[in-house]
């Protein structure tokens, strides 16, 4: 046996499963979580991808460098992001305050004013 | 021959690998400007049809799981089922665009298009950014429309793949071109995942 034949019951459970996944998206962005809406919406987004990679691609049921090669494509992604974000969020604390205070707009105005210079 | 299959599926994984690293460099830019306008990000998310969205999503979905099925015939030598998934699979993949060509015609008609003609009215950001619901508009239609292009190119094979059916060019010793375009397939279905939630779905609980 050269390669394994995936049983079609296989990819119709990744089907039901990713059908699941794909409602509970559609709820969850609809349900008031302020910050944390597309903190949910990505992990349930990731999860279908898994779900996609591991039985669909049969990545589950393919040799150990295959997963390399699928981790080190992945990878990429958390180097990408990881070091992106941490800049981007990070830029102008001085002069405008948090930017995730600034994103809610009920949040309450306590923003420290920026000290006057000194003479 | 196992050999040769290993390199194949190895192979096509590099080459998705440099695919992920294609969208990857659009969702930063989305992740960046979302982080920096949330208002605009919020009010163009209003603008989208989430029910063609989401029935768009369910195409895709559906077709991955065709596209599965057409994998399995191909490995068991059933060729008429091979050939009924592929066509099912190609039907799927064609109704998405269409849905997607009738989003982008009320886009164009709604003045949301990017260009000297852009206005958006937002009810529930009335004092958004133009310029910023603009930025919104342009990675929406620049993310959609290189997702729309894998599924043209898409399509394409899966009618290479119908035309070496209908020759017999398959046998359960010989499929793995079926398999890397399936690989393909879902590989544009991972990227909709993403994409729905995070240009369909930006603000949607008030």
């Amino acid at each position: 046996m050269s390669h394994y034949v995936v049983p079609p019951s296989v990819y119709v459970k990744a089907a039901i499963a990713l059908a699941v996944l794909m409602a509970l998206t559609i709820f969850a962005a609809f349900i008031d979580m302020g910050s944390m809406n597309p903190v949910v919406a990505m992990t349930i987004s990731v999860a279908k991808a898994v779900v996609i990679v591991l039985f669909f691609m049969n990545v589950k049921y393919s040799s150990r460098l295959t997963w390399v090669f699928v981790g080190g494509g992945f990878f990429w992604l958390i180097i990408l992001f990881g070091m992106l974000m941490p800049d981007y969020v990070s830029r102008d604390w001085q002069h405008q305050g948090q930017p995730w205070a600034v994103t809610q707009q009920q949040a309450p105005a306590h923003t420290p004013e920026a000290p006057a210079p000194q003479p | 021959m196992e050999q040769q299959t290993e390199s194949a599926i190895l192979g096509m994984w590099l080459f998705l690998a440099q695919e992920i690293m294609f969208f990857g460099g659009l969702f930063a830019a989305y992740l960046v400007y979302r982080f920096k306008y949330p208002e605009a990000w919020a009010a163009g998310s209003e603008e989208l049809n989430i029910t063609l969205g989401a029935f768009n999503t369910v195409v895709l979905l559906v077709s991955s799981l065709t596209m599965a099925m057409s994998v399995h015939a191909a490995q068991t030598g059933k060729q008429k089922r091979l050939i009924s998934f592929l066509f099912l699979t190609l039907a799927l993949g064609l109704t998405f665009l269409v849905v997607k060509y009738f989003e982008y015609k009320a886009k164009w008609e709604h003045h949301l298009v990017p260009g000297s003609n852009f206005v958006i009215h937002s009810k529930m950001f009335p004092d958004v950014d133009q310029a910023h619901s603009q930025l919104f508009f342009v990675l929406y239609f620049f993310m959609t429309g290189m997702h729309a292009l894998h599924m043209v190119i898409g399509a394409g094979l899966l009618i290479w793949l119908i035309v070496l059916a209908y020759k017999n060019y398959f046998t359960p010793q010989r499929f793995m071109k079926v398999e890397l375009v399936g690989f393909y397939w879902h590989f544009v279905d991972i990227v909709w995942v993403f994409l729905f939630p995070l240009l369909y779905l930006v603000h949607r609980h008030v």
